[in-house]
């Protein structure tokens, strides 16, 4: 089964917002917008939910908290307890610095790598670009082509109210490079 | 198209860029060959730093003797050029994560060369303890791994310790949000230029990001949350390496204001390193439109607010010490002022509460040589305010038999010029080699306080191009 695609390009992030907000309030399927710059009220124009990222960073930073402040009571009162200027051997308040110091260091770098996995993105990875200009001046979108109700013309008509530079429809084939299933 | 036109809001970015002109004016300096300039001050630093690479091969080769340190000041030059350049760093951060939160929109034309300052920074301050050791080659005997002595762990209760593990920290985390940051220039670069090798690295290390929505979406979250990490993080960081002088007993080290006093220090000296890099840069690399005079302005306000902050811990720490009754530390603080180092107290009181006072005149604040000049001298008293606590208290503690006086030899001076040598050497290539200005962010400003779309031009031109359609 080839799906079919509608690409509107279009050339300001005003446009690119109220286009998305329209097609999506006819009941066009977005599959995606596409800009290159973090265009804002994009993620309620689209409906995009959002992202889970903050909790897996909350369990990351307790995690390394939780197992950090366990090594250093372990390590300073079990495998080898030394007694220093006679201090309790487990002397919690001055493992706070370094609990602390840890914790964010596994809710940083485990964010970012949970990021780079929901989102498909690893070193090398050839770059899926879907139109010339996507990372420059050009802001995208996606329709797909639900059925055969779908009507190019209308959608252009609606496009060219928001100033529609270049309107292409596209087989699946050629845009099977693209990660349509990045959703998280 | 909403046509919103703020009078109260005057746009960040000048010269009515268009976001093709963002792209081109930053992509563009990566491609040109630099500048006779550049290759002077390449030169100049990698002199710097070949003397440095130097000064640390003949004390590691001739042993600690090299330095002026004796039983009395065993810490001196090494340790104030760690905390100094510990607090060059904590502007970077500030700039990229707390100005972050607080929605300063101005922050992004200078985050990305800000946040490239606090790494080199960090590289610079982290060589100096292990430099410090005498025997680096056992540096790695900080870190709690499990080895054939026992196993013999690390002294987690050690302020020495915490420092490795902030300082790592920090590291680590400045290093991965200037590098989230850089993804989608990379991108940018990546689909613009035309050299193969170039073309390959930027794809490489770009992740193949498209600029898909949801992604941005999602970098947008994740932006957020290192930020809200980071804040706390470089609040962190100082604090502890101020513990490392505030958790002994020595006079002039041993007090609480020590945490609140280093940060605010460091900030206020990482503001005049940014101030003094931004100056060179906007003029070397034509960035008027990007830096403008707005931002320096507002660095410099920065300045004298932090300033202030620096100037009040001064005082109470001089009250305190005449009103706690407490001998030893009034004598310590007499000894800084008037004692064997007075002329670096006074060049620290001049250079830190004096000379931030000429940022209140706007006047002076416009213009560039003497804020440059200005910056200058505010880096030169943070560095004696660090070497003034560390060899002041130690050179004169308890007991008077004690007493010692430090005098640094030429390889520490020459291990210190090393360390800058190394910071602008690095700080060259990255303004050779990646985006100086963070494209993408940038570009969500162009709107800020400007009709909607930029200038009426962008607008003719864009329904031009839609009716040809």
């Amino acid at each position: 089964m080839s799906a079919r695609y509608l690409v509107g390009v279009f050339g300001d992030e005003n446009d690119i917002v109220n286009a998305t907000r329209e097609a999506r309030k006819e009941g066009y399927t977005i599959v995606d917008v596409y800009t290159p710059f973090a265009v804002h009220g994009l993620d309620d124009a689209m409906g995009v939910k959002p992202s889970k990222l903050p909790w897996i960073c909350l369990l990351l930073g307790l995690t390394g908290a939780v197992v950090k402040l366990w090594y250093q009571i372990w390590t300073s009162a079990t495998s080898w307890p030394v007694n220093v200027g006679g201090k309790p051997l487990s002397s919690v308040p001055a493992f706070v610095p370094v609990t602390f110091e840890i914790m964010v260091l596994f809710a940083g770098v485990g964010t970012v790598l949970a990021f780079f996995i929901v989102s498909r993105l690893r070193p090398g990875k050839k770059p899926p670009v879907l139109y010339n200009g996507v990372t420059n001046d050009r802001f995208v979108l996606v329709l797909e082509e639900t059925d055969a109700a779908f009507d190019v013309e209308r959608v252009r008509g609606m496009f060219k109210r928001h100033n529609l530079i270049h309107l292409e429809e596209r087989v699946d084939g050629s845009m099977r490079s693209l990660d349509w299933e990045n959703e998280t | 198209m909403s046509e919103i036109f703020s009078i109260l809001r005057k746009p960040l970015i000048h010269g009515n860029k268009s976001y093709a002109d963002v792209t081109h004016d930053v992509a563009d300096l990566l491609d040109q060959k630099p500048s006779g300039l550049w290759y002077a001050a390449f030169f100049v630093a990698l002199t710097m730093l070949g003397l440095g690479v130097w000064a640390v091969s003949y004390q590691l080769m001739t042993g600690i003797g090299t330095w002026g340190l004796n039983n009395t000041v065993g810490w001196a030059f090494d340790i104030t050029n760690f905390v100094f350049w510990i607090g060059i760093g904590h502007a970077g951060t500030l700039i990229s994560a707390i100005l972050f939160l607080f929605r300063q929109r101005w922050r992004t034309s200078v985050s990305r060369s800000a946040e490239a300052m606090t790494i080199f920074a960090v590289i610079c301050a982290g060589l100096f303890p292990i430099i410090h050791l005498g025997r680096p080659w056992l540096a790695f005997w900080v870190i709690p791994y499990p080895n054939l002595r026992g196993p013999l762990w690390v002294n987690f209760r050690s302020p020495l310790v915490w420092d490795m593990f902030a300082i790592g920290t920090y590291f680590t985390i400045s290093l991965v949000f200037w590098y989230v940051g850089l993804i989608p220039d990379l991108a940018t670069l990546r689909d613009r230029t035309k050299a193969k090798v170039k073309k390959a690295l930027y794809g490489f290390f770009s992740l193949g990001w498209n600029g898909s929505s949801r992604t941005w979406s999602r970098y947008e979250t994740v932006y957020l949350l290192l930020a809200g990490l980071a804040t706390p993080l470089v609040v962190s960081v100082h604090t502890i390496v101020s513990w490392d002088f505030a958790t002994s007993v020595i006079p002039g080290w041993h007090t609480t204001i020590f945490p609140p006093y280093f940060v605010a220090g460091a900030v206020f000296s990482g503001f005049a390193m940014v101030l003094t890099l931004m100056l060179i840069a906007r003029k070397v690399m034509s960035l008027e439109d990007y830096i403008t005079m707005h931002h320096i302005e507002t660095m410099c306000k920065v300045i004298i607010a932090t300033g202030g902050m620096v100037g009040l811990a001064y005082a109470t720490e001089f009250f305190i010490a005449l009103y706690s009754g407490n001998e030893y530390e009034r004598f310590a603080f007499i000894n800084r002022a008037l004692g064997p180092y007075a002329w670096a107290y006074w060049t620290m009181v001049a250079c830190n509460l004096v000379v931030p006072q000429f940022f209140w005149s706007k006047k002076i604040r416009n213009n560039l040589t003497v804020v440059f000049f200005l910056v200058i001298l505010i880096n030169v008293g943070m560095w004696f305010e660090r070497f003034v606590i560390i060899v002041t208290s130690l050179s004169r503690d308890f007991l008077p038999s004690s007493w010692a006086h430090y005098t640094p030899t030429f390889v520490e001076v020459a291990t210190l010029i090393g360390s800058f040598g190394l910071f602008f050497t690095l700080f060259l290539l990255f303004v050779r080699y990646l985006p100086v200005i963070s494209i993408g962010e940038v570009k969500s400003v162009l709107s800020y306080g400007r009709l909607a779309r930029g200038d009426e031009g962008h607008v003719k031109e864009l329904k031009r191009e839609a009716a040809a359609v």
